[in-house]
């Protein structure tokens, strides 16, 4: 097993593509090292992508944020001009793990790890956010919903990795949130999840909304059937049933340790109804 | 040895909460833990374990291991003699399998060599050709006919016969006419009851060093409840006596029971002796929960009858319960606890062990009582809630009491049963308000508590200071409490006494640390230890007196002439005789040797506030008050913990921990982030209220306590969430899905 750490985003992509056997990008770890030990995966090449220019800034652009790849969930949660404009973004990726796994897990990762579970993911497909991908062609921007193609399988191809995410800007009377089911307070994996992302006009009316569901299908879904049932309302009980009755037609799970296939679609649309009141009363919705 | 009654003792230091002597090491790392041991030429060990619930060995080829470089050796069961005791022969069967693999994670064979990297490389390079068996895992479907039969011929005389050879085990207790007794009540409840297998969860793997020299001796050095268990046994599985192996405990990270038996150690000394290099083997998480004891899984049947007014009028179980792929006995505490809390009439438990393809049961905290409790405690509760009783005042109206012939047989002595219900009663937490959607669970729990074999020397040094030797490792604080015992028998200061936890060559044999036996039974040896050295101090003062030793009495840390008859002496401290002892006569020690009795049975009562949110079915624990009888509080601040820790575990084994199979009988979880046991933020402070209700069987009137407070919190919070789903509960977990399906069902 050979491991890099290269200085530019060019050696990077070369490095990867020139490797005939497994690889990996190595930003905080999270992942990798779990796998590694307990020998999920033997890679023949590890690629550090922390020594990258501005792979570890946060940087305003076009009137949202730039997210490094390497930058950190704690990091990140102190950043407090992202914290006000995508507060569900942030709380969402400060639920990965303990006090020390945020010092290194980052939001590409958990994108990359393509966990259906992962806690970020659906925060960011809620949000519309764009990972910025790099490969031995030129760089393209993805929308995050089109990189998980599967559990623990992503649409990046050969050589290709994520060196940022963008963050959009966002009209006035926005806001966001995530929620996921677990068992316990913290320190677990969500056995359902849901993001609400929504504006509404000066009169406290929904105009626009995205909403997104994980760990109830192989990749984490953008619901546009839930979107829809609360656009035009003020999220009244009508809307906030038709809202869940929308999720929870969306979730296909599974049935495992975690959780059943019953347990799932049903608590995923309790999610999203309790997601889609405080991402409201955030964009200033009198609820 | 008696509660010392005779004397009104005004107590100067048992009672209070110095800080603990292991403290500091524990907290700067210095503390040196199974894994912490390393010797010179060490090779490390890995084992390879059976990927099938059930399955025969055809053939295990390691030649390709062997020939390696840096494997310096390969074991497998053929290396491991097979004791003739049936106990310690499917000891030494689960340590290694023989023809059969009886579980997924059994190990097959074992690699030593001169890195981890090289020892798990060389697993992979060990070929076990299986023929994979049909397996069984839930305990009522091995207890059917046809049923996979996971070993053959194991049943004890008391299994009648057309039952199932997967029945190894059964067992009756009671007295009393139930007919007769069910004939009495208004209102008689039946239900049926699940509880999953769960595991100690201590934080610490296993890991141990073994180091074996050409002449036949051997060294063990490792992370257990007992190390002259572990002598006895590895001794037995190696063919070498006693005195050529030595054991020697490190500090413990954990043990609630699960560390009362062996599972690398034999490993280890064999590849050692096989090497003639010193060997380490540590486990990962993975190995721990596959291949190390869970508690039982049970599945239980129980009736009660009741009066309008709440009177018992007759109890009858039924327990089935597995502990794995062995024998086990442990359904014989479930039927003899179960109804243990009740002066009953009419009483009668029946219990039956099913052989399964899990790993072998090993102890975790009063082994068996929680299940069986948590079933009588629910229809107990059921019934209040149809009857309209309060719970506490029915649990008062029935409690055992000084002189109840116990379900079990024996006649109660002093008990705290009923002074810890009507502190529970009393206490501010049963007379708060509940919100709308919370509810409150209440729950009695019982256990025996045990005394055994236990030695004891107290070394008096010549500064005045006090050495203590005991053979128990310290897993809850007993350095503390001991030495506070030998201080307030000596009437020396706490910090001049130091209690160390000697290796198995320098102590006589003591019982594993299990039972909540420590405190009570390393104490009271360590009291009457410090009474021979006061002995033998009193007649030192009386030589330098010149007066008869019978004229010499022991008061205040001193000898002092016993009234005016005996002369005019000052009083001469410890400190003082033991300067001069090598003038008197040699070195002063004192010793103590027992097969301690009178451990002194215990009750607690929990109470349990909570709420279920309605449309997720999780629960979340509001309030928690954990009541128990300690005879004596010998360090309040570690019986408070024991009352907590217990519950804690409790409330893990109620609301999500478990052993989950899947169809191919692998266990799905083994790791924490599926087997969940309670986080910090999970949890509400848990209130300890300590009664003091003396023990007669001993000198400080001192009760186990590390037990019982498990008992209670699976019924407490199963009665709570079926009071707040209005839904009577029956199975363990009551994770989320399961409490949110009975809601929907309701």
């Amino acid at each position: 097993m050979r491991y890099e750490k290269p200085q530019t985003v060019a050696d990077a992509a070369r490095l990867l593509t020139a490797e005939k056997g497994i690889t990996r990008v190595l930003g905080g770890g999270t992942d990798v090292l779990v796998q590694l030990k307990a020998g999920m995966v033997e890679p023949d090449l590890i690629v550090d992508i922390k020594a990258l220019p501005g792979i570890r800034a946060i940087v305003a652009e076009a009137g949202g944020f730039r997210i490094g790849a390497a930058v950190s969930n704690a990091q990140l949660g102190e950043d407090a001009a992202v914290r006000a404009m995508w507060p569900g973004v942030v709380e969402a990726a400060g639920l990965i793990g303990s006090t020390q796994v945020q010092g290194r897990a980052t939001m590409a990762g958990n994108l990359c790890n393509a966990s259906p579970a992962g806690d970020a993911v659906p925060a960011l497909v809620a949000a519309g956010a764009v990972a910025r991908v790099a490969g031995p062609g030129a760089a393209r921007d993805v929308p995050v919903e089109a990189i998980p193609a599967g559990p623990g399988k992503t649409t990046l191809k050969r050589g290709e990795f994520i060196t940022s995410i963008l963050l959009p800007a966002r009209p006035a009377k926005s806001g966001d949130a995530y929620l996921r089911f677990i068992p316990r307070t913290e320190m677990d994996i969500a056995v359902a999840s849901a993001a609400v992302s929504l504006t509404l006009n000066d009169h406290g009316v929904i105009t626009a909304a995205r909403v997104a569901l994980g760990a109830v299908a192989p990749t984490v879904r953008l619901v546009d059937d839930a979107a829809a049932a609360i656009i035009g309302t003020k999220l009244h009980d009508d809307a906030l049933a038709a809202l869940a009755a929308a999720c929870s037609a969306a979730c296909a799970p599974i049935d495992d340790k975690r959780g059943t296939i019953e347990f799932r679609t049903e608590v995923a649309g309790v999610l999203a109804k309790r997601a889609a009141r405080i991402a409201y009363t955030r964009a200033g919705g009198q609820a | 040895m008696a509660f010392d009654s005779h004397e009104k003792r005004v107590f100067k230091q048992v009672g209070t909460r110095p800080p603990r002597p292991d403290g500091v090491d524990k907290v700067t790392g210095r503390a040196q833990y199974g894994a912490d041991v390393t010797a010179p030429g060490m090779l490390t060990a890995r084992i390879l374990r059976s990927p099938h619930a059930h399955a025969r060995i055809v053939s295990i080829d390691t030649s390709e291991a062997e020939a390696m470089a840096g494997v310096k050796g390969v074991v497998t069961g053929r290396d491991f003699a097979l004791p003739e005791d049936a106990g310690l022969a499917d000891i030494a069967v689960n340590v290694m399998a023989r023809d059969k693999a009886l579980y997924d994670g059994h190990a097959v064979a074992a690699v030593a060599a001169v890195s981890p990297a090289i020892a798990k490389a060389a697993l992979k390079a060990i070929k076990v050709q299986y023929e994979v068996l049909p397996h069984v895992t839930d305990v009522d479907a091995a207890m059917q006919p046809g049923a996979p039969v996971v070993l053959e011929g194991r049943a004890l005389e008391s299994v009648p016969a057309g039952m199932s050879v997967n029945v190894t085990h059964a067992s009756e207790f009671g007295h009393g006419d139930l007919a007769a007794g069910f004939a009495k009540a208004d209102r008689i409840v039946e239900r049926s009851f699940k509880t999953a297998a769960t595991h100690q969860g201590y934080i610490e793997p296993h890991a141990c060093l073994a180091s074996v020299t050409v002449d036949g001796k051997a060294d063990l050095w490792c992370c257990t409840q007992g190390q002259f268990m572990v002598r006895t046994v590895c001794a037995a599985l190696m063919g070498m006596e006693a005195s050529q192996l030595r054991v020697t405990a490190s500090e413990i990270g954990g043990g609630f029971g699960g560390k009362t038996t062996v599972f690398i150690e034999p490993v280890a000394l064999v590849l050692a002796r096989k090497t003639g290099r010193p060997v380490k083997i540590t486990m990962t998480r993975d190995e721990v929960f596959r291949a190390t004891g869970p508690t039982v899984s049970t599945s239980i049947d129980v009736k009660i009858g009741m009066t309008k007014d709440g009177r018992i009028t007759a109890g009858e179980a039924r327990l089935r319960y597995s502990g794995g792929a062995f024998p086990c006995g442990t359904v014989d505490m479930g039927a003899m606890a179960a109804f243990a809390a009740y002066d009953l009439e009419a009483v009668r438990t029946q219990g039956w062990n099913a052989l399964t393809n899990r790993p072998k049961e090993a102890a975790y905290r009063a082994p068996g009582a929680p299940q069986a409790i948590y079933a009588v405690e629910s229809v107990v509760d059921e019934l209040c809630q149809i009857l309209k009783l309060d719970p506490l005042d029915v649990r008062i109206r029935n409690a055992a009491k000084k002189g109840t012939k116990s379900s079990y047989g024996p006649v109660f002595d002093d008990i705290g049963l009923l002074a810890t219900l009507e502190a529970a009663k009393a206490h501010p937490h049963y007379k708060a308000p509940l919100k709308p959607g919370q509810a409150r669970g209440v729950s009695c729990g019982f256990w025996f508590n045990f005394g055994g074999n236990t030695c004891v020397s107290l070394n008096v040094n010549t500064d005045g200071t006090v050495g203590v030797t005991e053979g128990n490792p310290d897993i809850g604080g007993s350095r503390a409490s001991i030495s506070l015992m030998a201080a307030e028998e000596l009437g020396i200061p706490y910090d001049k006494v130091r209690t160390i936890v000697a290796d198995t060559a320098s102590l006589g044999y003591n019982d594993v640390t299990d039972g909540s036996r420590v405190t009570f039974s390393v104490g009271l040896a360590t009291i009457a230890a410090a009474r021979d050295a006061k002995t033998k101090m009193c007649a030192r003062a009386a030589k330098i007196w010149g007066i008869d030793e019978e004229a010499v009495e022991w008061k205040d840390g001193a000898a002092w002439p016993a009234g005016p008859n005996a002369g005019q002496f000052p009083p001469m401290s410890l400190a003082e005789i033991a300067a001069v002892s090598f003038q008197t006569g040699g070195p002063i020690a004192g010793h103590h040797e027992v097969n301690a009795d009178g451990a002194g049975v215990s009750f607690g009562v929990h109470l349990c506030d909570l709420e279920v949110d309605p449309e997720t079915g999780k629960t979340t624990i509001l309030r928690y008050s954990v009541f128990q009888d300690a005879g004596k509080a010998v360090h309040p601040d570690y019986v408070e913990g024991q009352m907590q820790g217990g519950a804690v575990q409790g409330i893990g084994w109620a609301l999500n921990e478990e052993y989950i199979y899947g169809r191919d009988g692998r266990m799905q979880n083994p790791g924490f982030l599926d087997y969940r046991v309670p986080v910090a933020s999970d949890l509400p402070m848990i209130e300890a209220v300590i009664l003091e209700i003396p023990n007669p069987g001993h000198p400080y009137g001192v009760r186990g306590v590390g037990e019982t407070p498990i008992v209670p919190p699976l019924a407490a919070i199963s009665n709570g969430v079926s009071r707040a789903v209005g839904v009577r509960m029956q199975e363990l977990p009551l994770s989320p899905p399961r409490v949110l399906k009975a809601i929907k069902a309701a």
